[in-house]
């Protein structure tokens, strides 16, 4: 069995973490979303969304490379990523491309189903604590990247040469496929935050505050947006995105199915505007929003992909709250036919709005 | 709290917009308010204001039976004291329905200004059978404070109007002949396909042409339910579940000479489950099928030559398919969806 996942932004690092500590064989797709993008657009259902396409596109590369066995976590709804699993095998299978699936997620066999999944997925190891160890280093290292991502957010706007960051955040993600298991993965980690605060910052700067809410696919995966949060770095834009992977692994995935607390204040802060779950992540979009405001942010920014339920509700809600909080929100539509010029020429449009109503404000 | 307790005493017309989940659930609704009281306003019949107006206020990105909803509810403001908006978050155990039903009060708010007051109750029977009669408790309190009434109310409802189609889904009498009949399969959302302005006459322009149609509300109820739980991973979608296993059905059927798939663009669920049926359908019946996608920006001209080329292409393999093959095995394979 040699498994394969398909990406999300920086999610390949806690997986391989994972499997490394496992020691199961695998194969990490080319990181190349672009690409991807363009073969599963090929094979998927014209209006199925932005996500489904990337990930087809990720299978059909690893299965080139020797991939036979395809990890993902799965949903009941009523969201679509819920049902991947089984719109993908059914392309794969028309295909002719033999590939099992194994899908986290409570079956509707029951829980047994699960744990026989998760046996399979540890190559048979008989030992529970080195599989719920293997998780726990995995959830860690998805914390500590994610803190390394929003190290970047905080250094790009400020760095005195440009472009020093991005040399060192996008060697870092080369490298980290050479590193191996949770150690290595975690110095080269430590090595890259220290090179990041060595990075000379204009400490007097004052940079435009803008919060990125939105399907988490897309925000998440900076290629799959333009590299949206890299390029309003590098226009001297301080970036914030509240959804992350180890938010989504962490709250999502272990404390809710152990029902743990967790914070839900964006519950709270969304309910003015949308009520009730509704799937997706439609009630974060909202409540992230107001929570930007609140915090003072310049401006709000929702990317989804073409066609995405819940978002679409979110967008609907959203020019409510601008009004009554006063702040800019813009959305950003994503499908495969997307080009790239027309989206910089909405947001330098957008970031000119912002520095003008800051300009207002304290003149 | 002063509105609500003043809604009891003012809310005498409640307006319901005839789009969504209208075609399914209108019967018990009418059921349910007049057994309180309440004079129910329905909006009017859709036509092209209604659909400017909707598609005006509502986001570009949502489908075009949302839209039209938005119509439907600008439609009654003014003619009635509060309009309906269930938030119908589940309507099945283990199911829902879909996003956009379950935020649709939240996003007419969001869209439309100056609204009368919207009742929108919850409706969430996922895990909680007792979910369709806590709405009613929740949407009967600005009517009256007598639980028990709203408790019989409901009741009836269920007895009398679950299950009922309203007068749009009706097929126009003594249009069928009994000579060269076909039998057309029409999978599709109920709002989809008994709109017959959202989908410029689909139904009637099919029997047009001698073919009968049958949609999922006219095959059997449990056995619908009983199939669509034999796929690996059941479909937690209501319509989703409900078509699979209507598309179990129609292939046990020797009689169905064709399966049409209508969809509205941009919708989430029929994206996929349309994907699987199809899919489905053409791994275990050499079975025409075809997909017919509607938008506001589309022609009637070529929704015409589309179903005229459907039903020509059926009655040929039947007639000459050994002269002059009219089919084959991948005839329709890739090209179903386009247009």
């Amino acid at each position: 069995m040699i498994l394969t996942f398909p990406h999300m932004g920086n999610t390949y690092i806690t997986a391989k973490v994972l499997l490394d500590e496992l020691g199961v064989s695998y194969v990490i797709p080319p990181l190349d979303n672009q690409e991807a993008l363009s073969i599963g657009a090929r094979y998927a259902p014209e209006l199925a969304c932005l996500p489904l396409k990337i990930n087809l596109g990720n299978y059909i590369k690893a299965y080139e490379q020797g991939a036979d066995t395809i990890l993902i976590t799965g949903g009941c709804g009523p969201c679509r990523f819920g049902y991947y699993s089984e719109i993908e095998q059914g392309i794969l299978r028309d295909l002719g491309i033999k590939m099992d699936v194994i899908a986290l997620e409570k079956p509707d066999a029951g829980l047994l189903e699960l744990m026989r999944r998760i046996y399979r997925l540890s190559g048979y190891e008989k030992n529970v604590n080195r599989v719920i160890g293997a998780v726990k280093k995995a959830a860690r290292i998805s914390a500590l990247v994610d803190e390394l991502e929003r190290q970047t957010f905080r250094t790009r706007p400020r760095e005195t040469a440009k472009g020093s960051t991005d040399r060192i955040y996008s060697a870092f993600r080369e490298n980290v496929l050479n590193a191996k298991g949770y150690d290595g993965i975690k110095k080269l980690i430590g090595e890259t935050s220290e090179k990041l605060s060595a990075i000379k910052v204009n400490r007097n700067q004052t940079p435009l505050k803008i919060g990125i809410v939105g399907e988490i696919y897309t925000t998440i995966d900076s290629a799959t947006s333009f590299n949206l949060d890299i390029k309003l770095g590098n226009l001297g834009v301080e970036v914030d995105r509240a959804v992350t992977v180890s938010g989504w692994i962490i709250d999502h995935m272990f404390k809710k199915a152990l029902r743990l607390p967790y914070d839900t204040g964006y519950v709270d802060a969304a309910k003015p505007y949308l009520k009730t779950m509704i799937g997706g992540h439609a009630q974060e979009t909202v409540g992230h929003s107001a929570q930007y405001a609140d915090r003072g942010f310049d401006g709000i920014i929702q990317i989804y992909p073409l066609s995405c339920m819940p978002e679409i509700v979110a967008q609907s809600v959203l020019p409510g709250l601008s009004r009554d909080k006063d702040i800019p929100v813009m959305t950003l539509i994503i499908d495969e036919m997307s080009g790239e010029a027309g989206y910089m020429t909405r947001i330098e449009a957008f970031l000119d709005v912002l520095d003008r109503r800051r300009e207002r404000s304290i003149g | 709290m002063s509105i609500i307790l003043m809604g009891c005493f003012i809310m005498k017309k409640v307006g319901i917009p005839r789009g969504l989940s209208y075609y399914e659930f209108y019967a018990a609704w009418k059921v349910f308010f007049e057994e309180l009281g309440a004079e129910v306003v329905l909006s009017d019949r859709t036509s092209k204001k209604i659909i400017d107006d909707g598609v005006k206020a509502c986001v570009d990105e949502a489908c075009f039976a949302v839209k039209i909803f938005f119509g439907h509810v600008i439609n009654l403001m003014g003619r009635a004291d509060c309009i309906f908006i269930p938030r119908l978050t589940s309507i099945s155990r283990n199911e829902y329905v879909c996003p956009k039903f379950g935020g649709l009060p939240d996003m007419v708010r969001g869209s439309i200004g100056g609204l009368p007051f919207i009742i929108d109750a919850e409706i969430n029977m996922r895990k909680d059978k007792n979910g369709g009669l806590k709405a009613a408790y929740e949407a009967g309190s600005f009517f009256t404070t007598d639980r028990a009434l709203i408790r019989s109310a409901y009741n009836k409802a269920v007895k009398s109007g679950y299950g009922v189609l309203p007068a749009e889904a009706a097929a126009p009498a003594g249009v069928l002949k009994n000579e060269g009949r076909l039998k057309i399969a029409v999978i599709g959302h109920g709002y989809n396909l008994y709109d017959s302005c959202l989908n410029m006459n689909l139904l009637n322009k099919i029997r047009a042409e001698n073919a009968e149609v049958i949609t999922l509300d006219m095959l059997d109820r449990d056995s619908i339910i009983k199939r669509s739980g034999t796929i690996p991973k059941k479909m937690f979608w209501n319509f989703g579940s409900k078509a699979v296993g209507a598309a179990f059905c129609l292939l046990d059927r020797q009689d169905i000479d064709g399966i049409l798939y209508v969809m509205a663009f941009g919708c989430g669920v029929d994206s996929f489950v349309c994907d699987y049926v199809e899919r489905l359908i053409r791994r275990e019946k050499d079975l025409p099928f075809a997909v017919i996608t509607l938008d506001e920006h589309s022609g009637e001209a070529g929704l015409n030559t589309r179903i005229e080329a459907f039903i020509d292409m059926i009655r040929w393999r039947k007639k000459n398919d050994i002269n002059l093959p009219s089919h084959g095995q991948y005839l329709h394979h890739g090209e179903s969806s386009a247009g």
